[in-house]
């Protein structure tokens, strides 16, 4: 078999790897994804808070700092040009005490420092003038408009699927084992042995980045997994604030946060906890006690009983501490430690990667096709009712409800699985559809999506997974069948 | 996009919603639609395969097919139109009712009347807040019902209940009957929330053991489930040390509450109740929004599907009247109880009628007086040997206990030996 060859192989279908992969996809030049999952998004970019971060946090001068305010601002057009959800909703950052008060004051300054626009501290009253849910016991506010929410695994599903529009290969179950050189080429080997050449590598390898950077050069960074655990709660509190809300931060990070999401939840998290298992996504009683706890602290009047699913993700923290985009050497460029505000900072990052190749001798021509739109994942549920009968007309499956609590059509459903980077298992649906992530939680819908996904993909019903491997639905026929 | 006017809509044709449509034509009224999301009429009986359901309504064991099919009968048999396949996405308080179908596309409906029968959903995984992996394997019970009973696939083999509500003892039977072996049935409450006919024909007939007080505390496994850790708890559901075990299983079923699936009305349309999650209702089972009834689990959930009928059928006729714009009461009458009730149905009273009270209790209670006054006068006393939350429990008013006494109702539940 001809082992397939590539300018550019990214290892690593996150949200970092999948804008790299779009941004090398506006130049001629070919490019493969290899992402070790049967889904793109399946590390740190589907379980984090989605905040696009105003930029205040980082000291300047880091990478981080640097990355942050232009990804910031990079934000709104990619999400745009994607068809992802954004919001610029803004953030604030609250204050108990007066010693806390300190601490936002120098975070305003670092924000001024960094270049962050209209950065400001308030009293505990203005701020509840635009968001009186919050605690009476807060006494000061940081507030930074230019803060934003995104879906995390909506930008990484979008702009993989814009760089496949655009050329781009993904090769699922792809886990890298080894990388070598020979003279201008890298092979890079998978655990199934299939096998692609390329003449540059781009380690996005996320919360693995330090083994796959190890295997071409001994890596000079560790990764060290910080688990985050987080609750999610109906649409019905979507509404309790508007902006998103920290806590003073700690040594651990941003603290636990409260923040509306794009689609109309209210998130809850995260915990800072340090892990050594890299698979380690299990959440804990004390971890979601935690998390509950702190987030009634800002909003005493949470109502309970109204979260509808909890889960955990791994940040890829370096042990520098700031983001690492660097050459390890001629051709292998590792993007690695993009923990926290790594999201904010993914366009920028991919910015500058690509520039650092092309200043690093690779010849980079623009394509002239090239097409930065994607047509929204929620084209259908953006019309209006009129529009919305047109297309039903035209396609009456569109008119079908599969799923009752988010209202997604069995057209919207049949679309997604036809779209790439195409689903094979229906948490894969979910995170393109929202089927099953409403408030039942696909109770009600599951056994559909699971019939309409092994009728448009062939796999037989009883092989139909929830997120592939060994997650089947259906363990046999009853005996009647 | 087509708007039409009909004199009552009715959204959901399962059991509530058709007995509403029946009763409704009944009264009189001939310009009745009901629209319902699935493919058939029946609503969630369709996939309840067991008997036990008729006994009050028909004086007969059905299963529920057979008797979701009664009324659907009925239904055709009197001509009343049903779109299915057809989802309700909205109702206005002018009783503009907002809707979805392949056939139809958006379409509006100006009502004169709305009967809400939409049932109820199960308490997922995350609502529960239960700890662990997110693996695969863990259903509602209704979920894993449906796979086996409508679809003939076995989710899987090694079981474990978390709950024991009906649906839950249901499923420990119908999954043994399968071939699966059901490892256990957990409950965090010291009593069982199922009817205890349910855990004698499903738990005791097959030997599956019942442990009361003990909940799931993590599951296990990366990509299917491989296990559950299970602990006691305290009468405040803490864990206690000493009642830890592992069990091995492929499938962790959930029968842990029901709650109504009241979307169309909690989004600011009809006030709503926060204990029983349904809308607050007058003896009509009409909600603060005018012409808005709501009837069925959507409104409380009911033991048994004879008193959803029952319920429902209150509330086609009373719709019937409103569409027909007959004169209506004028009382205000609302509906108060004591510390060891959980709830009552209809919480107001705006007209003077021989009327049911529904309501559970709190707790198990072994000999009780439940007790009803008018206005502070004692109009009824009935002894029970035995209440529990599991089972819904009625007081009777008539017309005169109201007409003789001014002011409000209370209902209250009195323990032997007190």
């Amino acid at each position: 078999m001809m082992t397939r060859e590539y300018d550019f192989a990214v290892i690593g279908g996150g949200v970092i790897g999948g804008l790299i992969a779009r941004e090398l996809s506006r130049f001629e030049v070919t490019t493969v994804i290899l992402e070790r999952s049967m889904d793109v998004s399946m590390g740190a970019s589907k379980a984090n808070s989605g905040i696009v971060h105003a930029g205040f946090d980082a000291e300047r001068g880091t990478l981080k700092a640097r990355m942050n305010v232009r990804g910031s601002e990079l934000m709104e057009t990619v999400a745009s040009e994607l068809g992802v959800g954004y919001r610029r909703n803004g953030s604030v950052v609250t204050a108990f005490s007066d010693k806390e008060r300190e601490h936002l004051l120098r975070l305003a300054e670092r924000g001024a420092r960094n270049g962050v626009k209209d950065i400001s501290v308030i009293d505990g009253d203005r701020l509840r003038e635009f968001e009186p849910n919050l605690s009476p016991e807060i006494k000061y506010a940081l507030y930074a408009p230019t803060g934003a929410i995104i879906s995390p695994y909506g930008l990484c599903i979008a702009a993989v699927g814009n760089a496949m529009d655009n050329g781009c290969d993904l090769m699922r179950g792809f886990e890298v084992t080894a990388v070598e050189r020979s003279g201008e080429w890298f092979t890079v080997t998978s655990s199934t042995g299939e096998a692609i050449r390329c003449r540059a590598v781009i380690n996005a390898a996320g919360i693995n980045s330090d083994i796959v950077a190890s295997m071409a050069s001994p890596a000079r960074f560790r990764i060290l997994p910080r688990k985050g655990e987080y609750l999610l709660c109906d649409k019905e509190l979507g509404g309790m604030v508007g902006c998103t809300v920290f806590g003073c931060p700690t040594e651990k990070g941003k603290g636990v946060l409260v923040t509306p999401t794009v689609d109309g939840n209210l998130l809850l998290g995260p915990t800072a906890e340090d892990v050594q298992d890299r698979d380690d996504v299990a959440t804990c009683a004390d971890g979601l006690s935690y998390v509950e706890r702190s987030a009634l602290r800002q909003l005493p009047r949470l109502p309970r009983g109204k979260v509808i699913t909890s889960f955990a993700g791994l940040r890829a923290k370096a042990d520098g501490g700031d983001f690492i985009i660097e050459w390890s050497e001629r051709g292998f460029l590792n993007v690695a430690g993009i923990d926290s505000p790594g999201l904010s900072s993914a366009p920028a990052i991919a910015e500058t990667v690509v520039d650092m190749i092309g200043n690093s001798g690779f010849r980079l021509d623009r394509k002239r096709n090239f097409d930065p739109f994607r047509k929204p994942l929620d084209w259908f549920s953006r019309l209006s009712d009129e529009e919305k009968s047109e297309v039903i007309r035209e396609r009456p499956e569109y008119g079908h409800i599969v799923c009752r609590c988010e209202k997604i059509s069995e057209g919207e459903i049949r679309d997604a699985i036809r779209r790439d980077p195409r689903p094979h298992d229906t948490d894969g649906i979910k995170r393109r559809t929202r089927s099953g992530m409403g408030r039942c939680q696909g109770g009600f819908c599951l056994p559909r999506v699971a019939e309409i996904l092994s009728e448009e993909t062939g796999i037989p019903f009883l092989e139909i997974t929830k997120a592939s491997g060994g997650s089947y639905i259906n363990k046999s026929r009853t005996k009647g069948d | 996009m087509r708007r039409f006017e009909c004199r009552l809509v009715i959204v959901g044709g399962g059991p509530a919603g058709m007995s509403a449509a029946v009763a409704a034509y009944e009264a009189g009224e001939r310009d009745i639609l009901i629209l319902e999301r699935e493919h058939t009429l029946g609503g969630i009986l369709t996939q309840c395969i067991h008997n036990g359901f008729g006994l009050h309504r028909f004086g007969e064991e059905l299963t529920g097919p057979e008797y979701a099919y009664r009324y659907e009968k009925s239904v055709k048999e009197l001509g009343i139109k049903y779109y299915t396949d057809c989802t309700v996405t909205g109702i206005s308080s002018d009783r503009t009712v907002s809707a979805v179908s392949a056939e139809e596309g958006m379409f509006k409906i100006q009502a004169g009347a709305v009967i809400v029968a939409t049932g109820c959903r199960e308490r997922p995984r995350g609502a529960l807040n239960i700890p662990g992996t997110r693996p695969s394997g863990v259903y509602t019970a209704g979920t894993a019902q449906k796979f086996v009973n409508i679809k003939g696939y076995m989710p899987g083999k090694e079981i474990v209940i978390l709950g024991s509500g009906d649906i839950g003892l249901i499923m420990a039977r119908r999954m043994t009957l399968e071939g699966a072996t059901v490892r256990a049935v957990l409950e965090i409450m010291p009593y069982s929330s199922g009817l205890a006919r349910n855990i004698e024909q499903c738990l005791n007939d097959y030997g599956i053991p019942l442990y009361l007080s003990h909940t799931v505390s993590e599951i296990h496994g990366k990509e299917r489930i491989e296990g559950v850790s299970v602990v006691r708890v305290d009468e405040n559901r803490r864990p206690v040390p000493g009642g830890e075990m592992y069990i091995p299983c492929d499938t962790l079923l959930l029968s842990c509450g029901l709650i109504p699936e009241n979307e169309l009305a909690s989004g600011g349309l009809a006030m709503c109740d926060v204990t029983t999650g349904g809308c607050i209702v007058d003896q009509d089972r009409e909600s603060s929004a005018e012409g808005i009834f709501f009837c069925g689990n959507v409104l409380h959930v009911h033991d048994l599907v004879d008193y959803v009928s029952e319920e429902a059928a209150i509330a086609g006729r009373a719709a019937a009247a409103f569409a027909r714009g007959d004169k209506r009461g004028d009382v205000n009458i609302s509906v108060h109880f004591d510390k060891n009730i959980r709830y009552c149905v209809p919480q107001k009273i705006t007209s003077l009628k021989d009327t049911d009270i529904y309501f559970r209790v709190k707790d198990v209670h072994r000999g009780a007086t439940v007790c009803v006054n008018v206005g502070g006068r004692v109009v009824s006393e009935q002894k029970k040997i035995r209440l529990a939350p599991g089972e819904m429990e009625t007081v009777h008013i008539t017309e005169r206990m109201l007409a003789e006494n001014t002011g409000d109702i209370t209902v209250s539940v009195i323990p032997s030996g007190v």
